[in-house]
């Protein structure tokens, strides 16, 4: 039903465009310079307000229907059994929908036969009544619209005011995808503190990390939700990597930039480019299989205990990850220093490697923190390789070669695991947020050095 | 011009001293040091990457091949057996391996032993052979009566045995003659033969022997300081109690020194002694002797006589000249083994009588996940990767477009606009799990804020179980990469010279007629360009679709976006986390393909580039 109302609005779009145009073309009475507007314009604005209308109507009635079945459905579970809650609450519902559907149900009773009965007509009436209203509305746009047409009518300018409103529309996305993030993290963050009596210093810095450990009894103790273990195991590899990447990647963006030819530079860039095109997952398979095997038996061989999750092996890849990163952006604010600057440097008797170091880098500096900044960023929020290559086990740890664990495994070991997502979900989005505050910092941070000691110029 | 305090003959003078001339020297070592680093630099990353590749290529490469043993299955028309074989109850087919199959292999490997005990055979063969040779009779009855001619696929521990994961069998001797002899008991042989004639396997005992005495001796002598230290502090404590435990301590510590001693001087004359008989244990190597169309696994390895055991019947005794018998050694002891000796032999002989029959893996790329490594393969996830990409680029591409026109064409200078381009900005470094987060939510289950449910998961509306389908993942790779296509878009919107733009006006065009007539289509193909590149970066994204769930068990290959699916990068995770070795091979197979399909999306950018794009 909904498919064919969906489809149903699409022709009576298309209709009413053809009609208008064809209304438009008998307005103008043999003389289309009469008219305002030419008529396709007048069959493209009726075609927008039908399609406006209708699609519009029909996501409102829809969304809105689905959260009545929903809280029908709830309701009705409430009140034949007000035993069930939880996670056997919500296996109700969806056996009763699977039932109802034709799906696989994990059992089948009488409260399920019942539910899916009641499912089945609160479904019906949404089907029903999405369709009914959408339609309607569609068809009364069309008619408004069409009884528009006329010498005078200004379809032109109407429809491309309707149309520069889809364009904004377009762009508010960002802001509304932003907006989306931060909702849907707060609820559950603001729910977690709660839940903890608004500790939220223990979160902060307390050291022991063990936010299941309640989980049979069903309390959440505030003394088990430390995130520091996680927050250095973060640094830690974020450390790491920045270690590897920043070197390399600005000893090869100076040498592909000021000293490369032109043949070392076409062959340098592409790789380097290959290496930031690899998915993540990959780097992690890099680091679970090959590198963190490499380092155990180096450290055997020297009789160092290395372990295989050290923070060792997935930090040295992501550094490996970021090197491209860090050297695309130092090559391009390299790029971006005049070469007046560099003739100068010349002219006074420098060699080229003494007018990088002493002119080049320093003009360069406010972008090179930038973009190592951007690099942390990318490092702090870097998950597949760390959920591949180290352990969930949060130690308290300096050691790069023990075992540690990061924000970004946790969040996605709290999603993933087998506990109920209510009480998994609270400390996982409370790191999602903690992680998404940090990531905008850096950034913020990395433009405002670039802002304020960026020189300029021209 | 010269200045009269500046005195030429001495500047020229300083510019050629010695002085100068050592730091003209440092300053070009200076020079040269800076260029080494960045070689090394890039060196360091061309390394990484060659590495990378590398290992991935073995491992792919690896699992090119699978290996099938061809059988002839008798298939009786009895009225059981046709009943079980196409009653269509998976249970029952899959029981079919007790059946027919598992009498063509036992026929294949002439074994004479119980019915029951012919698992380690069976084991050989992979799980669900049963049930495909089922599925094949199910189709045609007509091959019930006369004996089936069935190529089946080997167990993944046969696979990686093939692959060499176990070390194969190598030559341990062929010299001279040897003379066989029935020994005490039945089944045990004894063997004389040449002094020189297990040189191979008698070598690799001796440093086996070696190895085992050099680590005994060292634990010995731990074990050793450490009774010279409890015997110190014997002496200097004076407490009963203490002293009570610390001599029991004290003699436990020269116990196990005087056993580990006794290991180590045994070892260690064993690998000297040249005329030693080796007993082999079970972390030892395996040597069999192949003669007489039978096996003989050898238990004593002496100079010129040792026993062993028959394994397969001999068809005779006695001499056996030179040439016609050979020895093998598995280096890999049996206990380090997923194939028994047992196996290998079996193996061994399939092989001599040519059954073994290896096809190009197809599986792997053609097949769909399954719990059993040998079977397999990425072709369910690569089709939820294409419609994860579809509902992306259907979503993001006329997204992204219409947001850059609005920005780069219309926006005014305010407030609203700055504030959209810096969440823009932002967005763009947010980690891509905090986007699977936003997807959980927002998408699936519903927001609630203060314990008020706002809303519920947006796709409920459309779908009733949107977990793990390529929409919902499509949706949230369209979000995460729509500030990516808003940048390259933007770009090359803004490259299009103004005076375009002016003629078109000038003309009596709208601003929308100039943007959409003129402008969009001369930006294209950088806009098609950027948009590729963002694609090839959501294809590899994985930490937002595990998030939502498309990381789960899915067999079935998803006929369209609102089916449960895998994609390649989630499938990628799963394998890596499963412990059976083959999928090693496998998961490298996927990663190959994925990365495939990474380069040809990269190289399709750079080609519209070089042929579209136009410089103003």
């Amino acid at each position: 039903m909904l498919p064919l109302t969906v489809l149903g609005i699409a022709i009576l779009a298309l209709a009413s465009f053809v009609v208008a145009r064809s209304r438009a073309v008998i307005a103008a009475d043999g003389s289309l310079a009469s008219l305002h507007s030419r008529p396709s314009y007048h069959g493209l604005f009726a075609l927008l307000c039908v399609f406006i209308a209708g699609y519009g109507v029909y996501l409102v009635v829809n969304t809105i229907g689905s959260s009545y079945v929903g809280s029908t459905l709830r309701s009705a579970l409430a009140e034949i059994d007000p035993t069930l809650t939880g996670l056997k609450a919500e296996t109700a519902l969806s056996d009763a929908r699977a039932i109802a559907t034709g799906g696989v149900a994990s059992a089948q009773d009488a409260l399920r036969e019942r539910l899916a009965e009641i499912f089945t007509s609160a479904n019906t009436n949404r089907i029903w009544a999405t369709s009914i209203i959408s339609l309607l509305a569609a068809l009364g746009a069309a008619a408004w619209a069409i009884g528009k047409v006329s010498p005078k009518f200004r379809a032109r300018n109407k429809a491309e005011n309707i149309l520069r409103g889809a364009l904004l529309t377009a762009a508010l996305v960002a802001i509304i995808t932003t907006f989306a993030i931060f909702l849907s993290l707060i609820g559950e963050t603001l729910n977690f503190f709660s839940k903890i009596d608004w500790q939220v210093h223990k979160f902060l810095f307390g050291l022991t990390w063990s936010p299941l450990s309640g989980v049979h009894t069903g309390e959440l103790s505030a003394d088990k939700v430390g995130a520091v273990p996680l927050f250095l195991g973060t640094a830690m590899i974020t450390l790491i990597a920045m270690a590897v990447a920043i070197p390399i990647g600005l000893f090869a963006a100076i040498y592909l930039s000021e000293f490369a030819s032109p043949r070392v530079r076409a062959t340098a860039k592409p790789m380097l480019e290959i290496l930031a095109g690899v998915p993540t997952v990959v780097y992690g398979f890099f680091a679970a299989t090959t590198v963190a095997p490499f380092m155990v038996g180096i450290g055997d061989s020297i009789g160092v205990g290395v372990e295989a999750e050290s923070a060792l092996a997935a930090g040295v890849v992501m550094g490996i990850m970021i090197i491209p990163f860090i050297s695309s952006l130092s090559d391009d604010v390299i790029n971006a220093v005049p070469q007046t600057l560099r003739d100068g440097s010349y002219g006074l008797g420098a060699t080229k490697a003494e007018t990088v170091t002493k002119v080049v880098l320093p003009a360069a500096l406010p972008g090179i923190v930038s973009a190592a900044l951007l690099g942390v960023s990318r490092a702090v929020g870097e998950t597949m390789i760390v959920v591949m290559a180290v352990g969930q086990s949060a130690n308290l740890t300096f050691n790069p070669l023990d075992k540690v664990t990061t924000v970004t495994v946790q969040i996605t070991m709290l999603i993933l695991g087998d506990t109920e997502a209510d009480t998994a979900a609270g400390p996982a989005y409370t790191l999602g947020f903690a992680l998404f505050v940090a990531t905008l910092a850096l950034n913020v941070m990395a433009l405002r050095v670039v802002r304020k000691y960026r020189l300029k110029y021209d | 011009m010269a200045d009269a305090s500046i005195n030429m003959a001495d500047l020229s003078a300083k510019h050629t001293s010695p002085e100068t001339g050592r730091r003209t020297k440092a300053r070009h070592r200076a020079e040269k040091r800076l260029k080494a680093y960045g070689i090394l630099a890039i060196a360091l990353a061309a390394g990484a990457l060659i590495t990378l590749m590398y290992t991935i290529a073995v491992k792919a490469i690896s699992v090119t091949n699978e290996h099938y043993i061809s059988l002839e299955v008798p298939l009786e028309a009895s009225k059981r057996q046709m009943k079980l074989l196409t009653d269509g109850n998976p249970k029952t087919v899959a029981n079919f391996e007790r059946g027919p199959l598992r009498d063509a292999i036992m026929d294949a490997a002439r074994y004479e032993g119980s019915k029951r005990k012919a698992k380690p055979l069976t084991e050989l063969l992979a799980t669900y052979e049963g049930y495909t040779l089922g599925e094949i009779v199910e189709q045609n009855q007509d091959l019930f009566g006369s004996s089936y001619h069935f190529e089946a696929l080997m167990s993944d521990h046969v696979q990686l045995y093939y692959k060499g994961q176990f070390g194969r069998p190598i030559e341990a001797g062929t010299d001279g003659s040897m003379t066989i002899t029935p020994g005490e008991t039945e089944g045990e042989v004894v063997v004389d033969h040449q002094t020189n004639a297990f040189m191979a396997a008698r070598a690799a005992l001796r440093d086996d022997r070696a190895l085992e005495g050099r680590n005994a001796r060292r634990s010995a002598n731990d074990q050793a300081r450490a009774a010279e230290e409890t015997q110190a502090k014997l002496a200097a404590t004076t407490d009963a109690a203490e002293r009570e435990r610390l001599t029991a301590a004290l003699a436990q510590f020269e116990t196990r020194r005087d056993e580990l001693i006794a290991i180590a001087d045994g070892a260690l004359t064993e690998a000297t002694d040249t005329g030693n008989v080796f007993t082999l244990r079970e972390d030892d190597p395996s040597v069999f002797i192949r003669a007489e169309k039978g096996w003989i696994k050898v238990t004593e390895l002496g100079p010129e006589t040792s026993r062993g055991v028959v394994v397969d019947p001999l068809a005779a005794t006695g001499e056996v000249t030179a040439g016609q018998w050979k020895a093998l050694m598995m280096v890999t002891p049996e206990a380090e083994r997923q194939l028994n000796d047992r196996q290998v032999l079996w193996l061994e002989n399939f092989e001599r009588e040519d059954r073994l029959v290896t096809h190009f893996n197809w599986r792997a790329l053609l097949g769909t996940d399954s719990a059993e490594a040998e079977y397999a393969g990425i072709w369910g996830a690569l089709v939820g990767s294409f419609w994860t990409m579809m509902v992306t680029f259907m979503l993001v591409f006329p997204l992204g477009v219409m947001a850059s026109i609005y920005l780069e064409e219309f926006a005014p200078k305010n407030r609203l606009t700055n504030f959209i381009e810096v969440n823009i900005n932002n967005l763009a470094a947010v980690p891509s799990i905090v986007f699977g987060l936003l997807g959980l939510t927002i998408l699936l289950s519903g927001v609630s804020l203060f314990g008020i449910d706002l809303f519920d998961g947006l796709l409920k509306a459309f779908l009733d179980d949107p977990r793990s389908t390529p929409l919902a993942g499509g949706v949230v790779l369209a979000l995460m990469s729509l500030p990516t296509i808003i940048i390259a878009a933007r770009a090359s919107i803004k490259a299009v010279p103004p005076s375009i733009r002016d003629a078109a006006l000038g003309l009596g065009a709208s601003r929308l007629q100039t943007s959409m007539h003129h402008v969009l289509p001369l930006a294209m193909p950088g806009i098609l360009t950027g948009s590729i590149i963002a694609m090839a970066q959501a294809l590899g994204e994985t930490a937002p679709l595990i998030i939502i769930g498309m990381n789960s068990f899915i067999q079935d290959v998803p006929g369209d976006p609102l089916e449960k699916a895998n994609v390649l990068p989630s499938l990628i995770y799963l394998w890596n986390n499963n412990s059976e070795r083959l999928f090693d091979g496998k998961t490298a197979v996927a990663i190959a393909v994925l990365l495939l399909f990474l380069i040809l999306m990269n190289a399709l950018a750079v080609v519209l580039r070089k042929r579209f794009e136009r410089r103003w």
